[in-house]
């Protein structure tokens, strides 16, 4: 396998900047006050039992991060973040902090398990209320046995699947080649603070010539306790392998922190392909004022690497306050395909930037961008998209579709789309609606018997079908009853 | 079966509200099917609206009961519970959602309004097989979205299929026979006709006599400038036929 070309780092340095030379440093062990320092990278990383070169990447990156100016490019309004009124190490929260029991709850979120048939034990863990029955988070399989069989089948393939933590322990080599090849540490502020801080995520190394026996996800994932904050996955797919993955959860995961900043970076070799679908549904704030909601600042981009490379994200994001999202692809390989699949529901008080890049690199490069944003209440729903074809893509095709559908009067619905090309035989195609859900769909429905909310889900769910139709099966039917979830209160 | 007394109706405009139905009144007893005729603009879509409980019209005066339940009451997807059902001129599109989820959808929602027990998948696919055989429609339109691409008469038939897998009570044909030939127009009353039962009373609104020559009504009424001005036997349909409406709209101004 070849490693990251320099033609494609300096296009990502293009698209980010650069950063300079870290250093190693002790371990210190007391409890991680707030705030944000190299102490507290320290703190991270010596937690972990990291080697030293992790943290002068994590170092590197902090030191970066001071200087990094906030992006204000978005279509999102928030209060600057103060990053020293916030926790960094994802220790297990004290008793006062959550809820004691369900009942402290709010009745609106059981309300919402209640619809997604989840069960009581798995209820606690998502409201994260404290001293619960101590069980870890494979309640959320079945059984222990489901997971045991799970990790075995894996084992026996070949397929490296870890917490991103042991990986740096147990496959130095990939994390140190991989890791920040397709989102180097100053790529963005909020990349750029996960590359210093970041405390979980996944790891997954398919090798050469494997179709992954079965669909992975963080949901499978054993010691996922702490999910969230600042997650970091790295996925390499090696010449001619084939993974799923699925990351996140239709039920509501509420969180005490507020800023959420993910990094997800995949690699895919010759002939190899990820699919990687996601579901994203973090508490969105009140539904009046947008309060308390999680600002979800997620940095997710993949290099197609190889040949016939190819990369398809799918996306359904319903939660979060504020949403700033773009999953990328750097089509580099010749013949290389990047697809990008979105729905992006916004209700209440909600904001969601989010869209994709396509860059084309090699020759006869493919994207196709399908995006469907719905934005109902008061909240306001931006695709932003970048098709940008290098002078070598030459025979480089696109083909970009952004509908969106308001519901209501009070909503916003907006649609960037920068194309930028630099090879004449690029075809790139762009199509764009915009309309709002009728009256006449919705007193169908109704004279059928469908109640205005049930109604308005199957609208929507309708208007939202291509992009379902790639979310895994088993994902799909749970994220179809979230679509209708998202939207209540919007009609009525 | 259904009993409308003096319904007043109004629709919002620009220029401030206007009086559409002024005042109908009209019995159709059960196993009954009665014709609503008039002129455009007499108020005949408006009736069935306001039938059905559309929010754009407001109800300033009457009463509408359907067994005795105040239909005027309740919400539009009650109103279908308690056996309302309205075939649309013009059926509406859902892009993305295919025929046999919206049916599915549809019959669940009533069933469970009714205190029944929702249907499994199998039984629903049984169900809707055997409706489109009976109708002659093809399985492959259930995969379709609705109403999107469908032609005239696919529509048409496609509002026959839902009313005969709803089981309603009483059933408002909304100018079922405009934009039909003479085969399609067939098809759609051999449906309604099979339908046709002692507990099960029908309101077909028509601008032509010809759907009554294939739905032969008990009763025909002339609707005309928000009014009911004449009722009469199935004669009277076709009496109109050959003298036009103008007579009505004389009376009325």
């Amino acid at each position: 396998m070849s490693s990251v070309s320099k033609e494609t780092i300096a296009t990502v340095a293009d698209m980010a900047g650069r950063y300079e030379a870290g250093f190693v440093t002790d371990i210190e062990t007391e409890k991680a006050p707030k705030g944000l320092s190299e102490d507290i990278v320290r703190f991270i990383s010596g937690k972990k039992g990291e080697p030293d070169w992790m943290l002068g990447w994590r170092l590197k990156a902090y030191r970066k991060w001071l200087e990094m100016p906030e992006p204000e490019w978005a279509k999102v309004d928030f209060p600057p973040l103060d990053y020293q009124d916030a926790y960094y190490y994802a220790a297990p929260k004290s008793a006062g902090d959550g809820p004691k029991s369900l009942d402290d709850v709010d009745p609106k979120l059981l309300e919402t398990y209640e619809k997604l048939g989840i069960p009581l034990r798995e209820q606690e863990i998502l409201a994260g209320v404290q001293n619960r029955t101590p069980v870890a988070v494979d309640v959320v399989f079945d059984s222990v046995s489901v997971a045991t069989t799970f990790k075995e089948k894996l084992k026996e393939a070949g397929v490296i699947f870890c917490s991103i933590s042991e990986a740096i322990k147990n496959h130095p080599d990939l994390v140190q080649k991989y890791m920040g090849s397709v989102v180097p540490p100053g790529d963005n502020k909020h990349a750029c603070l996960n590359s210093a801080v970041f405390t979980d995520g996944s790891f997954v190394y398919i090798p050469p010539g494997v179709r992954c026996p079965m669909e992975l996800s963080t949901y499978f994932r054993i010691n996922e306790l702490n999910t969230g904050q600042f997650e970091r996955t790295l996925i390499i797919a090696d010449k001619g392998s084939y993974v799923s993955y699925l990351e996140g959860c239709t039920a509501p995961m509420r969180d005490e922190n507020q800023l959420h900043a993910a990094v997800v970076e995949l690699i895919v070799h010759d002939d190899a392909e990820i699919k990687y679908s996601t579901v994203q549904n973090w508490y969105p704030g009140d539904f009046e004022t947008g309060q308390g909601g999680v600002y979800n600042f997620v940095t997710k981009r993949a290099l197609c690497e190889g040949r016939n490379a190819k990369v398809s994200w799918t996306q359904v994001e319903t939660g979060s306050a504020i949403t700033w999202k773009y999953p990328s692809c750097i089509l580099k390989g010749d013949n290389s395909q990047g697809e990008f699949y979105s729905v992006a529901i916004t209700n209440g008080r909600q904001q969601a930037d989010t869209g994709t890049k396509m860059i084309h690199i090699g020759k006869n490069t493919k994207s196709r961008i399908i995006s469907k944003g719905i934005s109902a209440g008061r909240s306001n729903n931006t695709y932003r998209g970048l098709v940008k074809i290098l002078p070598k893509a030459e025979g480089a095709r696109n083909f970009t579709q952004c509908d969106s559908l308001l519901i209501g009067d009070h909503c916003g619905a907006h649609t960037v789309p920068y194309i930028e090309s630099r090879n004449k035989s690029a075809r790139l195609e762009h199509e764009a609606t915009t309309s709002k859900i009728s009256e006449d769909q919705l007193f169908y429905c109704t004279q059928r018997g469908i109640d205005e909310e049930e109604a308005l889900a199957l609208i929507v769910n309708g208007f939202a079908r291509e992009v379902m139709q790639h979310l895994p099966m088993e994902f799909a039917v749970e994220a179809q009853k979230l679509v209708g979830i998202s939207l209540e209160g919007s009609v009525g | 079966m259904l009993h409308i007394e003096d319904l007043h109706a109004s629709i919002e405009t620009d220029d401030g509200a206007r009086e559409i139905l002024k005042g109908i009144s009209l019995d159709v007893p059960a196993g009954q099917v009665h014709a609503i005729m008039g002129p455009n603009g007499s108020g005949k879509s408006t009736l069935s609206y306001v039938l059905a409980g559309r929010e754009d019209y407001e109800v300033t005066g009457g009463t509408v009961e359907l067994d005795g339940i105040d239909l005027l009451d309740l919400e539009p997807e009650e109103r279908a519970a308690a056996g309302l059902f309205l075939a649309f001129q013009y059926p509406v599109e859902i892009p993305g959602v295919n025929m046999s989820t919206f049916l599915k959808t549809a019959i669940n929602s009533i069933r469970k309004q009714r205190g029944a027990d929702e249907l499994d998948a199998l039984a629903m696919l049984k169900r809707i097989k055997a409706a489109c055989a009976r109708l002659g429609i093809a399985d492959d339109m259930m995969k379709r979205s609705v109403n999107v691409g469908f032609s005239g008469g696919e529509k048409k038939r496609n509002e026959v299929l839902q009313m005969a897998m709803l089981e309603p009570k009483f059933c408002v044909l909304d100018e079922t026979d405009s934009g039909l030939d003479i085969d399609a127009l067939k098809v759609v009353a051999d449906g309604v006709n099979a339908m046709r039962s002692p507990d099960r009373s029908f309101l077909v609104i028509t601008h032509y006599q010809r759907l009554l020559d294939y739905i032969r009504p008990d009763v025909v009424h002339v609707l005309a400038k928000g009014k009911i001005v004449k009722t009469g036997g199935p004669e009277l349909a076709k009496e109109l036929e050959a003298t036009g409406y103008a007579e009505f709209l004389d009376e009325v101004a």
